[in-house]
């Protein structure tokens, strides 16, 4: 039998669980605020063609709109100013073997449950990696922080001083982009970046660090506490928009059950 | 005396919604004037510009020297009422349904008698002001109404059917967030709705507007987000059986013209709210409100759009947002022609600047959230439909009149 035979069998018997680690596109779900003077990030949106009538009797659609960055979505290295001038930076030009790939996931649940402006720091990563191992090479990494299972206001978490919701600090970005040489990073917050991201220098961290070096992005992820620490694959193809810097897409991991 | 209208009893879910129906609407297109005036609330006559006479009812040429320069001027409105009767019954459906209605004779200071409606707490032969109304055919009549105040005299049933007043209504504000939302909440409050529904967007970031809103009696916050068009049909689904009047105060704002701007991105946010946002309210709970605009006391009487006074002349520093109201005012006429056999009056409050984030570099004068709220209500009391709000709008509105392509170069720079 071949890998792939094996692998189709084992997805349909279950012995290789699919998770889905997307929210739905839904209107209400919350995009990234900027200072309102600055341009915003659209929300999804949809709109009936028709609906089996008069506009069209046997068939139903709808036109959608929305932002590059909006719901479950990919950040290109060319979403960010570092990333600028990075090769292949953009989502049509990313080579489709870079969608697919081998993920850990770093669980920071039980910090980001009595902090919501945890910070996941070198230490956090070398004291996973003292349970589970260095991280590989070329390897997406998710921080899990079960901040997807926050409904409404609670989930940008906005205060009179900005958003409050966890991510890395530069030095831990650092570590993973320039020592470990990691795929790409993923969260369960609005962006890759922590809440209050902006007062760290560089400001935005995980973004200047990440598409500097031609990394990727993934945010607003869901249901990453049924993935294990190590051993998924993540599948995580983003739409084929020439230049674009980013987009949603509907992203899996498949999970060998033990 | 005018007896004082009650909360109405719920509505028996057995007996059909009566249907509307409207009172004679042909007029010439001389008597338009009177109708135009009505929209603004201003009592109007044709005086004869060569021998000043007083014109009534509209006509071509003067009743005294037969000049054909016959422009409408505001008059003095105080008469006498000369003879009144109440009429029982009408081959007309309207008054056949609203019967006994009252009418009678006036006798102007200005000179003509005119035949009018004839509110219940003038007395015989008592002095009478004239008010122009517009009626539901969206027509402009004649009311007398009694010198003095009199207790609860909007509630007259004459009075109301040409209103839009508030009292024991059900309205809807559509944004909650919008600066100017709790002042109109608690001006309607104060006005006697008997619910405020009050729209917010996004309830995923905070609100700076809801613990007052929380605070105003009758106001419930219901979701709405007038550019996602499920959110308007959901909440169209669940109060638009009971909208009795719509004020849609959804603006998106945001300074800069063409050039400056160098991209459509905020254009397109500002069409989506001002522009895409009436229509789709309108569609949502248009029908609904058509339909239940002779249900009783709580009738669905009224759909109110605040819009920017620059739809009627483009202020480039704001060039685009003008634009995207300029859209909204065309699209409000059009509303207003699909409204019209229902007898929903649309009511456009025109305003300048506003006391706003967006507006915060301007100079004085601007509109204040009160005194927009305060001109809301007035304008439904007084069955309007263009109402314009502060200084900026009203001159603005005189100098469009005067002369829209002066007023065009005035508004480009170069003016005096």
């Amino acid at each position: 039998m071949s890998v792939l035979d094996d692998l189709a069998v084992k997805i349909a018997s279950g012995a290789v669980r699919m998770v889905d680690l997307t929210h739905t596109l839904d209107p209400d779900f919350p995009v990234i605020i900027l200072p309102p003077e600055f341009g915003q990030c659209a929300r999804f949106r949809m709109e009936e063609i028709s609906a089996y009538d008069h506009r069209g009797p046997a068939w139903k659609w709808n036109n959608i709109s929305m932002c590059e960055h909006t719901g479950t979505h990919f950040d290109a290295p060319s979403h960010w100013i570092s990333g600028r001038d990075v090769p292949n930076g953009a989502v049509d030009e990313i080579a489709v073997e870079r969608l697919v790939g081998p993920v850990v996931v770093i669980d920071c649940s039980e910090g980001a449950s009595k902090d919501d402006d945890f910070e996941l720091t070198p230490e956090v990563i070398e004291a996973w990696e003292a349970e589970h191992g260095t991280i590989p090479e070329d390897c997406w990494v998710l921080m899990r922080t079960d901040w997807s299972k926050r409904r409404g206001a609670e989930y940008l978490n906005m205060q009179d001083d900005g958003p409050h919701s966890p991510g890395p600090t530069p030095e831990a970005m650092r570590l993973l982009v320039e020592e470990r040489n990691i795929r790409g990073f993923g969260t369960e917050t609005v962006g890759t970046d922590a809440g209050q991201g902006m007062h760290y220098t560089p400001p935005y961290p995980a973004h200047y660090i990440l598409h500097g070096a031609g990394k990727y992005g993934l945010q607003c992820l869901a249901n990453l506490d049924l993935l294990p620490a190590t051993g998924a694959v993540l599948i995580a193809p983003p739409l084929k928009i020439k230049n674009g810097t980013g987009s949603p897409l509907r992203v899996m991991a498949m999970v060998e059950e033990a | 005396m005018t007896e004082r209208l009650k909360p109405p009893p719920r509505k028996n879910p057995q007996k059909r919604t009566v249907s509307p129906t409207s009172p004679p609407a042909m007029r010439s297109r001389a008597s338009l004037g009177i109708s135009a005036a009505a929209a603004e609330g201003r009592f109007m006559l044709q005086v004869c510009g060569e021998c000043h006479a007083v014109q009534y009812p509209a006509r071509d040429a003067c009743c005294k020297c037969l000049s054909v320069d016959l422009p409408w001027q505001d008059v003095d409105p105080a008469g006498q009422l000369l003879a009144e009767t109440t009429i029982r019954t009408s081959t007309n459906l309207y008054f056949r349904e609203r019967s006994p209605w009252r009418t009678g004779s006036v006798k102007l200071d200005a000179g003509p008698v005119i035949i009018a409606h004839v509110h219940g707490d003038v007395e015989r032969g008592a002095r009478v002001r004239l008010e122009n109304k517009l009626d539901r055919s969206g027509q402009g009549v004649l009311l007398a109404m009694p010198e003095e105040r009199s207790p609860d005299m909007e509630d007259d049933p004459q009075l109301r059917a040409m209103s839009s007043d508030p009292k024991l209504r059900r309205v809807l504000i559509a944004d909650g967030r919008n600066s100017n939302a709790v002042a109109l909440a608690q001006a309607l409050a104060e006005a006697g709705t008997s619910m405020i529904f009050v729209g917010e967007s996004e309830s995923w970031r905070p609100n700076p507007n809801r613990s007052a809103l929380e605070k105003v009696p009758g106001v419930e916050m219901m979701a709405l987000d007038v550019t996602d068009t499920s959110s308007v049909r959901e909440l169209a689904g669940e109060i638009g059986g009971k909208t009795d009047i719509l004020i849609n105060n959804a603006r998106f704002v945001r300074p800069g013209g063409v050039l400056e701007r160098g991209d459509t991105a905020f254009a397109h946010d500002e069409m989506e709210v001002n522009y895409l946002g009436l229509m789709r309210l309108a569609q949502a709970f248009g029908p609904g409100m058509c339909g239940r605009t002779a249900d009783g006391v709580n009738s669905a009487v009224a759909w109110v759009n605040v819009i920017s006074a620059y739809a009627l002349v483009n202020a480039s520093d704001y060039g685009c947002f003008s634009a995207s109201n300029a859209a909204a005012f065309s699209l409000s006429q059009s509303l207003r022609a699909e409204f019209r056999a229902s007898g929903l009056r649309l009511m456009n409050v025109f305003v300048g600047p506003t006391e706003d984030d967006w507006h915060q570099p301007l100079p004085p004068p601007k509109v204040m959230p009160k005194a927009l709220a305060r001109d809301v209500v007035k304008g439904l009391r007084d069955g309007l439909e263009d109402v314009y709000c502060g200084d900026v709008a009203k001159d603005l509105r005189e100098r469009f009149m005067a002369g829209p392509k002066i007023l065009e170069r005035e508004m480009t720079g170069g003016g005096a």
